[in-house]
C-alpha cells in the first residue's frame, strides 16, 4: 500500500503493508529510533507519538490509518527554527526536554520519549498545569524509575516557563 | 509481526461489497486487533478490512428521543461530547475509565462492541440503557438489541458479512444511570468487574421501575442480572433493598478465577458495589 504523510513536518512516501505498525515504520523503515517499543500492546505508552497532535500508541496504529496525516515524534521536539518560546541553545533541546533534564525527569530513558510526547500534548492543550491534570495526561505512560514525581515537576516547570518566556 | 493484507475502502458501500465477497477481519481503531496480531494471540486473520476512512460511521447526534453514535466514535469523542455529557453522563464516565488518552484517541465504541470481550467497559452501560446496535451489510441494515447481541465468549449476533454501523441509545425521562468499574488502578486497567445500573423514578420517594443491571467480567460475555433486576423492580432504595439485592446478585452471577481476579472477589465486590449504588441513590 502506498502511503503519504508527514513526520516532523517532512513529507514521507512509502510503499509498505497497510497493517504495518506506525512504530515499525518509524523505527525500521525511517530509521527514527527515538520512539521506543515497550510492551507492544498499548499498556506502557513508551511508543507514544502525536498523530495530528493527539497522543497515540504507535504500536497500535496501522500505517494505513496514518495516510494523509501528520506524525510528530521525539526527534521533532528539538527546535529547528528557534523562536521566543524555544530559543536556540547549545544543547538544542526544547523547553520540555530541558525541564526533564533539570528536574531529573529522565532516568533510564525508556519511557522518556513517550513521556515527552504526552507532556508536549498536555502543554499544547493549554490546560492549567495542576497536579491531577498532569497525572491524567501521563496516565497512559508507565515509568519504573522516577516514581513520576520528577516527571510531573518537569511538565509543570515547562508549563510555567511557557506562560512566562525568559 | 505477521502482516496480513489490508484494504482501506473509502465508502461504506465499498466496504459492504468487500465483506460480501470474502472473509475479512474488520479493524477500526486497532487497539484490540493489533494487540492480538503482534502478540500472536490466536490464528491471524487472512485479510483485514480497515474501517477508519468510513466517515459515514462517525459522529454523535441527538435524534428525537435517542442518542445516536457512529460505530467509529472514539472514547475521546464521547468524553468531549456536550450532548452526551448532558443527556448520558454515565456514558462519558465509562469512556473516561478506558485505558488512557492514547487508547481513548483511537479505540471506538463499535470496536468495543464487535470485539465482544467479556471485560469490554462500555458494554454493561449499553445493556443498562437498552441500547440498540445497528448492523449493516450489502443486504441492508438491521437492529439488534444489546441484550441479545453478545451470544457467547467473544461471540456476537453479527453475520460474517455484517459490521456495526451505529448505536442507538433511547433517552428515557426520569431514568438514572450509574456506572462503576473495578480495576487494579485508575488508568490502563482491564476490569475485574464492571457494573451499570439504571432505573426510572420521578422522585426519590417513588419506587424504581424498568430496572436494568448490566455486568461485565463476571461471565463469558457481558450480561444482565435479570433475577436481581426483577427483585429491584417496584422497590425503594432502602437499606433492606440494598442488603437483599447485594446477596441476590452475588448468587446470580457465575464468575471465574483468572489472571485479573478470583471468582470469590468478583462475587463479593459485585454485591458490595450494587449495595453502594443503592445506598447512594437512597441517600442514607
Amino acid at each position: 500500500m502506498s502511503v503519504q504523510f508527514t513526520v516532523n513536518e517532512e513529507p514521507v512516501e512509502l510503499d509498505v503493508p497497510g497493517i504495518r505498525r506506525l512504530l515499525d515504520v518509524l523505527r525500521e523503515d525511517l530509521g527514527l529510533t527515538g520512539t521506543k517499543e515497550g510492551c507492544g500492546e498499548g499498556e506502557c505508552g513508551a511508543c507514544t507519538v502525536l498523530l495530528d497532535g493527539a497522543v497515540v500508541d504507535s504500536c497500535l496504529v496501522p500505517i494505513a490509518q496514518v495516510d494523509g496525516h501528520a506524525v510528530r515524534t521525539v526527534e521533532g521536539l528539538a527546535p529547528r527554527r528557534p523562536d521566543a518560546r524555544n530559543p536556540a541553545t547549545p544543547d538544542n533541546l526544547n523547553l520540555l526536554q530541558r525541564a526533564f533534564l533539570e528536574t531529573g525527569g529522565a532516568q533510564c530513558g525508556i519511557c522518556t520519549p513517550g513521556m515527552l510526547m504526552a507532556g508536549e500534548a498536555f502543554l499544547a492543550s493549554g490546560q492549567a498545569p495542576t497536579d491531577p491534570a498532569i497525572r491524567e495526561a501521563i496516565a497512559g505512560n508507565l515509568c519504573r524509575c522516577t516514581g513520576y514525581t520528577k516527571i510531573i515537576e518537569a511538565i509543570a516547570l515547562a508549563a510555567a516557563r511557557r506562560e512566562a518566556p525568559g | 509481526m505477521i502482516e496480513p493484507p489490508l484494504v482501506s475502502p473509502d465508502t461504506l458501500s465499498a466496504a459492504y461489497r468487500l465483506l460480501a465477497e470474502a472473509a475479512y477481519r474488520p479493524i477500526s481503531g486497532g487497539t484490540d486487533v493489533l494487540v492480538a496480531l503482534s502478540g500472536g494471540l490466536g490464528a491471524p486473520p487472512e485479510r483485514l478490512l480497515d474501517l477508519w476512512r468510513l466517515d459515514e460511521l462517525r459522529g454523535i447526534a441527538l435524534d428525537g428521543d435517542a442518542l445516536i453514535f457512529g460505530a467509529l466514535t472514539t472514547y475521546a469523542e464521547i468524553r468531549r461530547s456536550a450532548v452526551c455529557r448532558d443527556l448520558l453522563p454515565a456514558f462519558v464516565e465509562a469512556a473516561a475509565t478506558i485505558g488512557a488518552a492514547q487508547i481513548q484517541n483511537r479505540g471506538t465504541l463499535g470496536g468495543n462492541i464487535a470485539n465482544a470481550s467479556p471485560a469490554g467497559d462500555m458494554l454493561p452501560v449499553l445493556l443498562a440503557t437498552d441500547a440498540v446496535i445497528v448492523a449493516g451489510s450489502v443486504r441492508g441494515e438491521r437492529s439488534i438489541p444489546a441484550a441479545s447481541f453478545w451470544t457467547g465468549y467473544r461471540q456476537t449476533a453479527l453475520a460474517g458479512d455484517e459490521i456495526v454501523v451505529r448505536i442507538r441509545i433511547p433517552l428515557v425521562a426520569d431514568r438514572q444511570v450509574r456506572f462503576r468499574k473495578i480495576g487494579t488502578r485508575r488508568a490502563q486497567a482491564i476490569s475485574k468487574v464492571v457494573i451499570a445500573l439504571s432505573w426510572v423514578s420521578a422522585a426519590p420517594a417513588e419506587p424504581w421501575r424498568s430496572v436494568r443491571l448490566g455486568l461485565g467480567s463476571v461471565a463469558e460475555r457481558p450480561i444482565r442480572a435479570t433475577a436481581t433486576e426483577a427483585f429491584l423492580e417496584g422497590r425503594l432504595p432502602t437499606s433492606d433493598t440494598a442488603n437483599t439485592a447485594s446477596v441476590r446478585v452475588a448468587a446470580e452471577i457465575e464468575p471465574i478465577n483468572d489472571v485479573r481476579s478470583t471468582a470469590d472477589y468478583r462475587r463479593a465486590v459485585t454485591g458490595r458495589v450494587l449495595y453502594r449504588l443503592i445506598r447512594e441513590a437512597g441517600d442514607w
